[in-house]
């Protein structure tokens, strides 16, 4: 039992949690900013593959990965303008509305890719981002390797944190934000305007699912394939519960969940039994369900959230 | 500028008309991708209608293609009628599918088989629909984000199933032995694949319009789903009904997936549903959640995707496009429905 304890907590366990957290860190940091402003946002499964596919495309044909970048946020973004203008502009339910925006995203991901790649038996490739150390800090044992010896992206996400924590909670923008996602009549009364404030943060949200989906196609796969997100989506709308809408903690359970993804992958490498490997892959998605049957008793949720805000009603 | 005005009622012919207006726009927005993919617009639309619907065998396919949508499409439309928000019916398909496949291996007469794989197939979707119900009536977990990690939980269950017991051990593909053949559902035309579930499905959609329509249980659902202050106070348990509607929606996913293996492939792969539980969710809302629509919205759908396999073939347009279309379907159908409820007003400029 020893033997495999070692095996799976190696130097490098650190660097993969690290490494599988980053995508779902930007993925739930961005759904948590749609959601603190009242919007649940479904369409987050199409929009990191929409983005992830078009990132891919820009990144293989322009041969930059930083354009690539651009284009995930962009494409992103302009996901999130559209899940804003059904459920904010036009008051539409978000749960129907979320689950639209990803069944098209998706489908224009798959139908584009199909167009511009055609059929190939090996899915093209791209020489994806590679690991930037940090001058003196990479130097620092253990955690050096592991946390500072990584792609330029997680150092984005490792700052994009502390970051979505000070626009949150210490700066006009991110007081209005969370106005409107508690008590849009009294942000209205107050001079906020609603509908520009929840576009604002939806669209935020959209373009950090495209950094997440960019991470995807351009770090950790260097291709597109259509399992490139595989659920993760899905992972970062549970962690924002898990993480009671707030940044830290939403980044806390997004690295939680990577050390249980982590495991599995380590478990499966070092052939635990005849265990199947699917029993692997179910772990995190069960470990969710179960936190949240946990977390969600004292969970507070925005009370706005899902309200359709109609200046005129009453 | 431009003002949205609730309307104090809606003409009747608007409400017939609505899921047809939504799949105009539809149409006509993605025709926009076919002149990109720089084929011939009516052409192509031509080609999958004719590959659709343009000859007895073709309906036949169409129909075949329908039947798992009608079963999750009024899974769907039932569950968001009591406001349970069920997203998992492709993971309750799955259970089905599987719980059929196991009872039909057994040898035993054939239309015995059969309804205890039907009976089988709707108790693994109850079961699987009961969790979320569960952790929402106890522990108030979103049922959106538990049933949706749900799908991928049994996926994987799935998987382990063809990749370990019931793998071939003979060709070695992750597939699961076929059933009996007495077991498999009879056809019903000589020459195509329309089974008996088929016609199950289609007696199922107006037994579901009694239901919601004309029963107690029916009447429950609905006040829960539009109101439940109201249920409560009048002594509707609405934690009761949460808890009997996603046992119904989950036994009707489940039937989805009995029905694939009993009639369609007669074992369990990897690919046995190209995401028909959430294409349920599309047609739902194309019938406006009345199960009798669910039928017509079904056919739609897998006309459409019959279509697009052919249309792929002859212009080049990739099959994808039937994704595009759902997604497009589902959104224009939204802002459609917008529509019954208020009407755009064009205000001056200084208001």
């Amino acid at each position: 039992m020893s033997a495999v304890f070692e095996q799976i907590f190696q130097v490098g366990f650190l660097a993969a949690i690290i490494r599988i957290a980053t995508p779902l860190a930007f993925a739930t940091l961005g759904e948590m900013f749609s959601e603190r402003a009242g919007v649940l946002n479904l369409g987050i499964e199409g929009i990191m593959l929409l983005s992830a596919m078009a990132g891919f495309t820009a990144a293989s044909l322009s041969g930059s990965l930083w354009l690539g970048v651009l284009v995930a946020v962009l494409v992103g973004a302009l996901m999130g303008a559209v899940h804003a203008l059904f459920t904010v502009a036009l008051g539409l339910s978000q749960h129907v509305c979320g689950i639209g925006v990803t069944l098209l995203s998706s489908g224009l991901a798959y139908f584009l890719y199909r167009l511009i790649f055609g059929q190939q038996s090996v899915p093209p490739s791209i020489k994806g981002f590679q690991p930037a150390p940090v001058a003196l800090l990479s130097d620092i044992p253990i955690v050096g390797p592991a946390v500072f010896n990584q792609f330029t992206l997680v150092y984005l996400a490792i700052i994009a944190v502390p970051l979505a924590a000070f626009v949150l909670y210490r700066t006009p923008w991110g007081l209005s934000v969370r106005m409107v996602g508690e008590n849009p009549r009294a942000a209205d009364s107050a001079g906020v305007s609603v509908i520009a404030t929840r576009f604002q943060a939806v669209i935020l949200g959209g373009a950090l699912m495209g950094l997440a989906g960019a991470f995807l196609a351009m770090a950790q796969f260097n291709a597109f394939t259509f399992g490139v997100v595989s659920g993760r989506g899905w992972v970062a709308i549970a962690l924002v519960v898990f993480g009671r809408w707030d940044p830290w903690r939403s980044a806390g359970a997004a690295l939680l969940f990577a050390f249980v993804d982590a495991l599995q992958l380590r478990m499966q490498a070092s052939g635990l039994g005849h265990i199947p490997y699917e029993a692997f892959l179910m772990l995190p998605f069960i470990f969710t369900i179960v936190a949240m049957a946990f977390m969600s008793r004292n969970a507070v949720a925005p009370s706005a959230l899902l309200k359709p805000f109609r200046r005129e009603e009453r | 500028m431009f003002r949205l005005e609730a309307r104090s009622s809606t003409p009747a012919w608007f409400n017939l008309a609505l899921p047809l207006i939504a799949i105009a726009v539809t149409l006509v927005l993605c025709s926009g991708l076919i002149a990109v993919a720089g084929a011939g617009v009516l052409e192509a639309y031509g080609v999958m209608l004719s590959a659709s619907l343009g000859d007895s065998y073709a309906i036949t396919e169409t129909l075949v293609r329908a039947a798992p949508m009608i079963f999750t499409g009024l899974a769907v439309a039932i569950a968001f009628r009591a406001k349970f928000w069920n997203i998992g019916a492709e993971g309750q398909l799955l259970a089905g599918a599987v719980a059929g496949c196991a009872v039909g291996a057994i040898p035993m007469p054939g239309y015995l088989a059969m309804l205890l794989m039907a009976l089988a197939g709707a108790a693994a979707g109850a079961i699987v629909a009961l969790v979320p119900a569960t952790l929402r009536v106890k522990f108030k977990v979103d049922d959106v984000v538990s049933s949706l990690l749900l799908n991928s939980v049994i996926y994987y269950a799935l998987m382990a199933l063809i990749e370990g017991p019931w793998k071939d051990s003979f060709s070695g593909y992750p597939i699961s032995p076929p059933i009996e053949d007495s077991a498999n559902f009879p056809v019903l035309l000589e020459g195509t694949r329309l089974h008996l579930g088929v016609i199950v499905a289609l007696i199922a959609a107006p037994l579901c319009w009694f239901l919601i329509a004309r029963t107690t249980l029916g009447f429950r659902i609905r006040v829960t789903g539009e109101n439940p202050e109201a249920a409560r106070y009048g002594g509707i348990n609405v934690k009761r009904v949460l808890l009997s509607t996603a046992l119904l929606s989950g036994a009707l996913a489940g039937l989805a997936g009995v029905g694939e293996v009993g009639g369609v492939h007669f074992q369990v792969m990897s690919d046995i549903s190209p995401g028909y539980g959430y294409s349920g969710i599309v047609v739902a809302m194309l019938a406006r959640l009345n199960p009798l629509g669910v039928v017509p919205a079904a056919i739609f759908l897998a006309a459409v995707m019959t279509g697009a396999e052919a249309m792929s073939r002859a212009t080049g347009v990739p099959a994808f496009l039937s994704d595009v279309i759902q997604g497009t379907a589902l959104l224009a159908m939204l802002v459609a429905l917008l529509f019954t409820a208020y009407r755009i007003r064009r205000v001056g400029a200084s208001a």
